[in-house]
């Protein structure tokens, strides 16, 4: 494509014209991810610290630790627990979203903008909301109950200093932030189907789930899988709201795989072992990368 | 099989604005062929729709083999579609295609393969059954359209445009496929078109329509012969019938009944001095546009209006554009129409002298 477009401003200055415009990208893309790739990978294989000049290679010695530590495995399941829940709740909210907003009604394009704002806003302000909302003393939601007498004062759950609580906090506050990504994208994955093909089911005889399952979730198939695919990324690499809501507590309950690789190599200043542990990611990135891929390349060939 | 009946159906869809289907009341005969023709606008596809359940009503009623199905879901009202884009499940493949509807109307899955394969036999498409609709052409497609709209035996068959996305060629043997298929299953059968010929062709009746409202019902021959109004009159034939103000009247006459004085049927004739203005040639027939010398009413609304001749091939010596020529119209071949309603009026003693 780009030998094409380049022939038409004469043959002679083609190869250095390319490089030119490619130059920038390319740069951009080193400086910002490769050289930090790199450092992390010759990292994690050393005993680099923050605060001294030493620097040796240690061979694995660093992933055998991290794999003996009880918060790492405990990161590590979060991470999968933390993922899987957020897009099954993700995916389930943005269908049923992207139905509802489908047919026009009054003050549809309104209410289009107040569920795409938790995706606007930056997530850091978001997540400060959510944690005053949740707050232990000055919960907002923990007032409502108590007034509504669900319960008594002072023995209102603790959203984020419960275990198991803390998870769902987390878990639905990444919803929230996600759910507008995910429900714009079906709704350009529903509006891509055109009309007749549901009037011809329910013609068919098909009811509503039928129609949905069959024929509405089938087509939207390769869309679907988008959503999905950068679901997992943005889930899986995400640390803000960890950070922000618990820094990983109640006792590491909601460490994450990238909260911990914070706070052990940046927080703890063991740069070393923060970078073994973030290596555990790359598999599952390349993963999904290569499924983007094909899915991108399907939706092409089809 | 049912008799599909609407009683003073209207759909309104803004509130304000003129119903894209006003006060239609019609019924269709068992085991007919009817066909909604009008133009783009007509209100045609809405009326179709609304049968099929797709659309609300705002007003009036539909009745499918004599129970009111206003109310009704589409499934329940036992009808099939086929849709102008033929609306085939692009991810399944034409057998799954042709099965979806018996899926979904929970006939026992041991009829399933029978009924397929009875429904794409009837159509010639056996062969392609493991095909996804992408893989197949244009006439294909439509077939597996009309295939799964077979299959459950509905008592009704909706056509909405099914011969549009095909090409000239091919068009005219599926229109032919179409009526054989029409005449072997015998099922009531309303089909949408703005193509007259289309219409002239497969109607067992025409239902012209016009802005949401029907002017005219009848065989192919009553609208062509006998238009109801000047709307039918020259929506009807290509060339349109020629229409002409006299005296507070307007006559017309198709150009085919348009003839050189010498060759017009004998009998009472009324006759007109016709200047030739040019001569379009159509291979097995020529148009001749001209005007009526002396014949135009000054102010009259068809004043300025062509009039327009045609003829067979066989006679075109002479016609060159600039002659004037005696042409004739048998006087049973006039038509008179109302000058304010133009609805059609009783045929006046020689309003042109």
């Amino acid at each position: 494509m780009t030998r094409m477009r380049v022939k038409s401003t004469g043959a002679g200055q083609t190869p250095t014209l390319a490089i030119a415009m490619f130059a920038p990208a390319a740069l951009y893309i080193a400086l910002l991810i490769g050289v930090p790739f790199v450092l992390a990978v010759l990292y994690a294989f050393s005993d680099a610290r923050i605060g001294s000049s030493g620097f040796h290679l240690v061979g694995l010695e660093n992933f055998r630790s991290i794999l003996q530590s009880p918060s790492f495995r405990k990161a590590l399941r979060n991470s999968i627990v933390f993922t899987l829940c957020a897009q099954v709740i993700v995916i389930l909210c943005s269908n049923i979203l992207a139905m509802a907003l489908e047919k026009p009604f009054r003050g549809r394009g309104l209410i289009r903008f107040l569920i795409l704002l938790p995706w606007v806003a930056p997530v850091s302000l978001g997540t400060i909301g959510w944690k005053w909302i949740l707050d232990s003393i000055y919960s907002v939601i923990t007032w409502v109950l108590v007034a509504l007498h669900v319960y008594k004062p002072y023995s209102a759950p603790m959203w984020l200093g419960e275990p198991h609580l803390a998870m769902a906090s987390v878990i639905l506050v990444h919803c929230w932030r996600l759910i507008p990504f995910s429900s714009v994208i079906m709704l350009a994955g529903r509006s891509a189907i055109p009309r007749e093909i549901p009037e011809a089911a329910a013609i068919d005889g098909a009811g509503f789930w039928r129609t949905l399952f069959q024929i509405n979730l089938p087509m939207m198939t390769p869309i679907l899988s988008v959503a999905v695919l950068f679901g997992i990324i943005f889930t899986f690499t995400d640390m803000t709201v960890v950070y922000i809501l618990t820094a990983g507590g109640p006792f590491d309950s909601t460490q994450t795989l990238p909260s911990l690789a914070f706070a052990t190599g940046i927080a703890g200043s063991d740069l070393a072992a923060g970078a073994a542990i973030s290596l555990f990611l790359v598999p599952v990135l390349v993963a999904v990368a290569y499924l983007m891929l094909r899915v991108a390349h399907r939706a092409e060939v089809v | 099989m049912a008799v599909v009946e609407t009683r003073n159906l209207t759909k309104v869809f803004k509130e304000g604005e003129l119903g894209a289907v006003n006060d239609v009341s019609l019924v269709t005969e068992e085991g007919e062929f009817l066909v909604f023709l009008g133009p783009s606008g007509s209100g045609k596809t809405t009326l179709l729709r609304m049968i099929a359940g797709l659309e609300t009503p705002t007003s009036g009623e539909i009745r499918i083999g004599g129970q009111v199905v206003n109310r009704l879901s589409p499934r329940e009202r036992r009808i099939a579609m086929v849709f102008q884009s033929y609306a085939l499940y692009p991810h399944l493949t034409v057998y799954k295609n042709i099965a979806f509807p018996l899926k979904a109307q929970k006939v026992p899955k041991d009829q399933h393969k029978k009924k397929v394969e009875w429904a794409a036999g009837l159509l010639g498409i056996g062969a392609l059954l493991d095909r996804k609709p992408r893989e197949l052409s244009g006439g294909e497609r439509q077939r597996v359209a009309l295939a799964r709209a077979i299959v459950r035996e509905p008592a009704v068959f909706l056509l909405d445009e099914p011969l549009s996305n095909l090409d000239a060629k091919l068009r005219a043997s599926a229109r032919e496929e179409l009526e054989q298929f029409h005449k072997s299953i015998g099922t009531t059968t309303i089909y949408v078109t703005h193509d007259q010929v289309e219409a002239m062709a497969m109607g067992d009746r025409v239902v012209v329509l016009h802005q949401g409202v029907v002017r005219q019902i009848g065989t192919p021959k009553e609208v062509y012969e006998e238009p109801a109004d000047t709307f039918v009159a020259t929506f009807l034939g290509s060339p349109p019938m020629n229409l002409l103000e006299f005296a507070g009247v307007i006559v017309g006459f198709r150009p085919e009944s348009f003839l050189p004085a010498e060759i017009a049927p004998a009998g009472k004739q009324v006759k007109f001095r016709f200047v030739v203005n040019y001569v379009e040639y159509l291979g097995a027939e020529r148009l001749l546009y001209g005007s009526i010398e002396g014949g135009s009413i000054e102010g009259s609304r068809f004043d300025s209006k062509e009039i327009i001749s045609r003829l067979s091939w066989t006679m075109t010596a002479g016609y060159e554009p600039g002659s004037v020529h005696d042409f004739a119209v048998a006087e049973g071949d006039l038509r008179f129409f109302d000058k304010r309603t133009e609805k059609r009026t009783d045929p006046r003693p020689s309003p042109w002298q």
